[in-house]
This record gives structure tokens, C-alpha cells and sequence, in this order.
């Protein structure tokens, strides 16, 4: 018989540690996928957040070095600079690149650094235990915004991909999900074209995945990926938010 | 007094915040600190509190905001642990400088790298210099007791200082105790509102954290050092006064079993119970053995140590951080500092251990306290630590 589905070889013979649903397990694949496609395993290099993701290196049989909470797209700085030949992306939270990495993230982005970010946007804080993170949507719950997100406290949720477009460093944004088998696909597209874009020298890319946590969301795997289309993203609408090169 | 419940005490911590009646939390969630966290969120948003719960974006912003609070004269808590308290470190010494008196729980982890979430002491004593008054609480109900104190100590017109109050991540934050909690009535009788000694207000114009040229600014490193030596005379008050409320007295050095002892063990924070264990049992075998607990690290309570030292031949020093490179743990050489001129002073043994969560058992305590005997020198050792 054919062989025709196998587990991408960038990805090491370890089971993930994500809760059941997680949008995570699904995000790293597809990078491990396509790293594989593009031929980079041997230059590809990662930098894991502070975060659920913290472990990626358990996962990635590639290069990895663990950045300090929120300092992913500094350290990338500092190894593109260094190794402008290998290919090197941050694996980041809403935490981490929203919130304590606000700063590293946005100038970086503003420098134009040739580097690509893998966003990923759970409206929580998600390894703390689901607190309100820069991203949680107005009226949400979460451990610290009991009664759900109220813009006179606690202002609106950050669209990063909006914010860093209008840098003229920044090169290509788009906005996945992990949700659906037809957004696992685009999702997967578009890490392959950030990652080419890097090949290219075209410059800063982005790509966010609107990644579904039905532990902190406090939802079956099901409604949680319901969610992210009829709730989530109405405020975080997907789609392909800049590109240079594109029509974006 | 309030009844007894059984409570997690990150909860207890929250709840002993909320009997002070603070006015702003600004506190970003970093594990084992989250249940503090989430827990004054629950209790401000159900309006059991009129305060105002800042959702910042890190803890630089958490202690800056708290700074700006407590400026205008508003009662303000934070709480962080390991990598939170590293990325406050640039604002401690600004908010001692300007007096102004935040207090602060520190649920003890761990620092990057590499990463570790357990629980030690390295996180707090890269702030040891940063001026702030730096204390250790044994068990749950030294946390709830201790963080009220903290904001009575913190607002004295006689101290006006930060205070950061430890508590050991996991195992004591996560642990579930039997505690006794105050009543409101009493703790509005203990703790009055805060009287700011000078507070940001358009009708009493000030400024505060001014730049300070050559010509002045040892003078005001003087003074806070000064300030921070001084206050322990008001913390020891205040103690004394919470032991006349409420029956239970704290004091800057304690002892357990230490009268006659030849040998004492010191210990920060919550292993104290675990070597109170080891005491026990090596006094059942006839060794001579007592414990000295250190509450207060910042300003060092020097007379009291000694006192509570005096007579005995070896003294253990429990310590869970290292300076890299230097002489030892931090506690075990500033005491041998400390005590460098004292005619008969005990043999110190450092030993370095417990860190990033790696348990210390009551036989821990005893294979230390054999280890101790034969040591020859004062040099510092890493008790079970693999090559």
C-alpha cells in the first residue's frame, strides 16, 4: 500500500504535551511540514516563548534556543544578524509578543528585520491559567477580568497584525486560524510563504493563528473551534493583512 | 478573631490584601504567584473591595504603576515571583528612594536560566541591595499575618519604605492550611487608613524622584540606608503590638531548641518546619542541635542574631542561592561578614542547597548536620549536588 500521510521529520518521536484541542500541536506540525517541503531542516532555527509553547524543543528536531519571556524577535535579531544565511523565526504567544514583548516585537518588526514571527493568539494567557491577556476580546472571562473584559478598565483587544502592518519594515502579515481543515491549509500556505519570503531577504513577516484553548476558554475542543469563527474572529478577522509582493 | 478555615495559601494572601482594604493591585500573573493574582481580581471585581485592579503588561509596568499609585497616597499591593522580580529590578531602588510604601508578595521561584518554575531563594537576592525591607514567612498563617503587618511597617512615618514579603512558591503558596484570619473590625483597628507623609495633589504641589547632580546624591544613599537601619526599631513595635492583638508574636530572628545547643541551623522562609523536624529527632538522640530562623533579611537584624547564636560552636547556614564566583551563598557570607570581629564566634558552615525545587528532607538536615562536623574549614559546599 501507498504511503501517503507520515509524520513530518522536522518533528522528533515525542507526544505533545498540550491539552486536548490545543491549537498548538496542529501549528507545530505545520511548521515541521513545512520545513520539511522547503528542504531548511538544516538551517532552520527556532525560538520557543514563556508560554505553553515553552517546550518546543522537545518537539522540533531542529536547532532551538529558549528566549526570555517576550524577547523572541530580539534574539532572532541578534542570530539573523549573525547567521543571515539560516533561516530563524519566533514561536510566540499573545503574552509574549503582545504584552511583555510589546517592545522587542514592534521595533524589530519597524527595523525590518528578516526575520518570521508565528504569532500565535489564544485570547488568553494560556500556561498561567487563562488570565486576560492584551488579546482577550471585549466581554470575555478570564481569571483576572472575572466579569469579562471591559474596555474602561482594561482598554480593547490589541490587534498586533494591524499595528505592525503599518510599519514600513514589516513585509508580510496574514491572519490564520488552526480551526478548520480549510484554515489548517491556509495556515499551512502561509508559514510556507513567510518562510520563503525570509529565503528571499524580502524582510520582516508575520504569520497569526487564531489558536483555539478549550481548557482556559472552558469549552469542548468543538465549541472552541466554533468559536474562533463566529466569535473570535469578528474581532480578529483573517485574511492577509500585508504583502509587499502580493496584492495585500 | 475570625474562625479557623483551611485555605490555599496564595488565596490566604489575597484575602489578608483584601482585609487591608487596599486601594490598587497592579500585578501581572507569573507562576506560582497566578492564584495571588487571580484571586484579588475575583475579589476586586466582586466589589468586596473598592480598589482598582490594573491589568498591566508586565511586571516593569506592575511596580511602576504601583509607584505612580502610591505617589498620590493610595494604599497599593503588588505580588510577582523569579523572572517578574528580576524585571522589576530597575524600578526597587526607585521606589525606596521615594519612600514610598508599596508591599509586594513574592511567591520564591527559581531564575532563568535555565528555566525552572520551583521554588528557591535566587530570585530574591539579586534585589538584597535594592533598599527594600525584605522579610520570609515560615507557613501560611505567618504569610496572613505578616502581609497585614507589612502595610502598617511599610506606611509608619517612621519607615516609609517598600516592603517585599517572601513566600515559598509551591511549597507554600499551593499548600492548603488551617488558618485563622482577623476580623475586618479587628484589622481596621490595627491598620489605619495610610496618612501619606507627602503625596502628588494639585493643591500641595511636590516633586518626587528628582535627579540628583554629584553634589547630593551620596547624601541621599546615606539616607536611605539610614531609613532602612532605622526601621527595624518600628518593625520590632509593630510586632510587638500585633502580639498583644492577636496573640502571636514575631520577632526578627527566631529560635526553636536552641538553648544549650552547640550546633544551630538557619534557615529563610518555609523550611524552617521541615529542619524544626530534624531538630526533633536529632535532640531525641542526644545531639545538641537547635534551629535560628531568619524573618528579616533586610534590614539585617544583627543584635539579634547574635543573641540568639550566643554560645554555640557551629552554625549552619542554609542557603539557597549562590554568588557565581564568589564566596558562598549570600546569607552564609554576609553573616561570616558580619560576624568577622566577634571574639568567639561559631565555626559557619554554608551549605548550598534546595535549589530550583530540588526537596530538602529532614534527613537532608541530618546528613548536613553530620557533614557540618567533619567539615574542617569554612569554605561554602553544595549539599547533594551529583558532580
Amino acid at each position: 500500500m501507498k504511503k501517503v500521510f507520515g509524520k513530518p521529520e522536522s518533528l522528533k518521536d515525542a507526544i505533545f504535551h498540550y491539552c486536548a484541542g490545543c491549537g498548538h500541536s496542529i501549528t507545530h506540525r505545520l511548521i515541521a511540514e513545512v520545513i520539511d517541503e522547503m528542504g531548511i531542516r538544516d538551517i532552520a532555527i527556532g525560538i520557543p516563548p514563556a508560554g505553553c509553547a515553552v517546550l518546543a524543543y522537545n518537539y522540533f528536531d531542529i536547532d532551538m534556543l529558549e528566549a526570555p519571556h517576550g524577547r523572541g524577535c530580539a534574539v532572532a535579531t541578534g542570530m539573523k544578524r549573525t547567521l543571515p544565511d539560516k533561516l530563524i523565526f519566533s514561536y510566540q504567544g499573545d503574552g509574549d509578543l503582545a504584552a511583555i514583548g510589546t517592545a522587542e516585537t514592534f521595533h524589530a518588526a519597524n527595523r525590518g528585520e528578516n526575520i518570521t514571527v508565528i504569532f500565535i493568539n489564544n485570547a488568553v494567557y494560556g500556561m498561567t491559567g487563562g488570565q486576560m491577556a492584551p488579546t482577550t476580546l471585549l466581554g470575555q472571562a478570564s481569571t483576572t477580568s472575572p466579569p469579562g473584559r471591559n474596555a474602561i478598565l482594561d482598554g480593547y483587544p490589541v490587534r498586533m497584525s494591524e499595528i505592525l502592518a503599518l510599519l514600513e519594515g514589516t513585509k508580510y502579515i496574514e491572519r490564520c486560524a488552526v480551526n478548520t481543515p480549510a484554515n489548517i491549509i491556509r495556515t499551512r500556505r502561509a508559514i510556507k510563504k513567510a518562510f520563503q519570503y525570509q529565503m528571499d531577504d524580502v524582510g520582516f513577516t508575520m504569520v497569526e493563528v487564531l489558536s483555539q484553548c478549550p481548557t482556559n476558554w472552558k469549552m469542548t475542543p468543538i465549541d472552541a473551534c466554533k468559536w474562533i469563527d463566529e466569535v473570535m474572529a469578528l474581532s480578529f478577522p483573517p485574511g492577509v493583512i500585508k504583502d509587499i509582493k502580493g496584492k495585500g | 478573631m475570625g474562625k479557623r478555615v483551611g485555605m490555599e495559601v496564595a488565596i490566604a494572601a489575597s484575602e489578608a490584601v483584601a482585609l487591608c482594604n487596599i486601594d490598587v493591585a497592579a500585578v501581572y500573573p507569573i507562576t506560582p504567584q497566578s492564584h495571588m493574582a487571580e484571586h484579588l481580581a475575583d475579589i476586586i471585581h466582586d466589589g468586596r473591595i473598592d480598589a482598582e485592579f490594573i491589568t498591566v503588561e508586565s511586571e516593569h509596568s506592575s511596580i511602576s504603576a504601583c509607584a505612580g499609585a502610591s505617589a498620590t497616597g493610595a494604599r497599593v499591593y503588588t505580588a510577582t515571583s523569579s523572572q517578574g522580580l528580576m524585571y522589576m529590578h530597575e524600578i526597587l531602588p526607585i521606589v525606596s528612594a521615594m519612600r514610598l510604601p508599596v508591599v509586594m508578595g513574592n511567591a520564591n521561584r527559581a531564575v532563568s536560566g535555565p528555566l525552572n518554575i520551583w521554588n528557591d531563594h535566587t530570585d530574591i537576592m539579586p534585589q538584597r541591595d535594592s533598599g527594600w525591607i525584605c522579610m520570609f514567612a515560615e507557613n501560611g498563617q505567618e504569610v496572613v499575618d505578616m502581609t497585614i503587618q507589612s502595610f502598617k511597617i511599610a506606611e509608619h512615618p517612621d519607615v516609609m519604605l517598600p516592603i517585599v514579603l517572601n513566600i515559598d512558591g509551591f511549597q507554600l503558596t499551593h499548600m492548603i492550611e488551617p488558618l485563622e484570619f482577623p476580623t475586618q473590625k479587628e484589622v481596621n483597628k490595627f491598620l489605619p487608613p495610610r496618612k501619606p507623609f507627602a503625596s502628588l495633589h494639585p493643591d500641595n504641589p511636590i516633586s518626587m524622584g528628582c535627579f540628583n547632580t554629584p553634589d547630593i546624591y551620596a547624601e541621599t544613599m546615606k539616607a536611605k540606608d539610614t531609613a532602612l537601619h532605622n526601621s527595624k526599631k518600628t518593625i520590632v513595635k509593630i510586632w510587638k503590638e500585633w502580639g498583644k492583638q492577636f496573640g502571636r508574636t514575631y520577632k526578627p530572628v527566631e529560635t526553636y531548641r536552641a538553648k544549650g545547643a552547640d550546633t544551630l541551623i538557619l534557615t529563610m522562609g518555609s523550611m524552617g518546619e521541615t529542619a524544626s523536624i530534624a531538630v526533633d529527632e536529632l535532640r531525641k538522640k542526644g545531639a545538641a542541635v537547635g534551629l535560628v530562623r531568619l524573618r528579616l533579611w533586610r534590614p539585617f537584624p544583627l543584635d539579634e542574631l547574635r543573641a540568639a547564636i550566643k554560645g554555640c560552636k557551629t552554625l549552619i547556614v542554609m542557603d539557597r542561592a549562590i554568588s557565581f564566583g564568589g564566596a558562598g551563598g549570600p546569607v552564609g557570607t554576609e553573616i561570616k561578614s558580619l560576624l568577622y570581629h566577634d571574639k568567639g564566634r561559631p565555626r559557619i558552615v554554608d551549605f548550598i542547597m534546595g535549589l530550583g525545587g530540588r526537596d530538602v528532607t529532614v534527613n537532608d538536615f541530618i546528613a548536613m548536620v553530620e557533614r557540618a562536623k567533619k567539615k574542617k574549614d569554612e569554605t561554602y559546599e553544595y549539599y547533594g549536588v551529583r558532580e
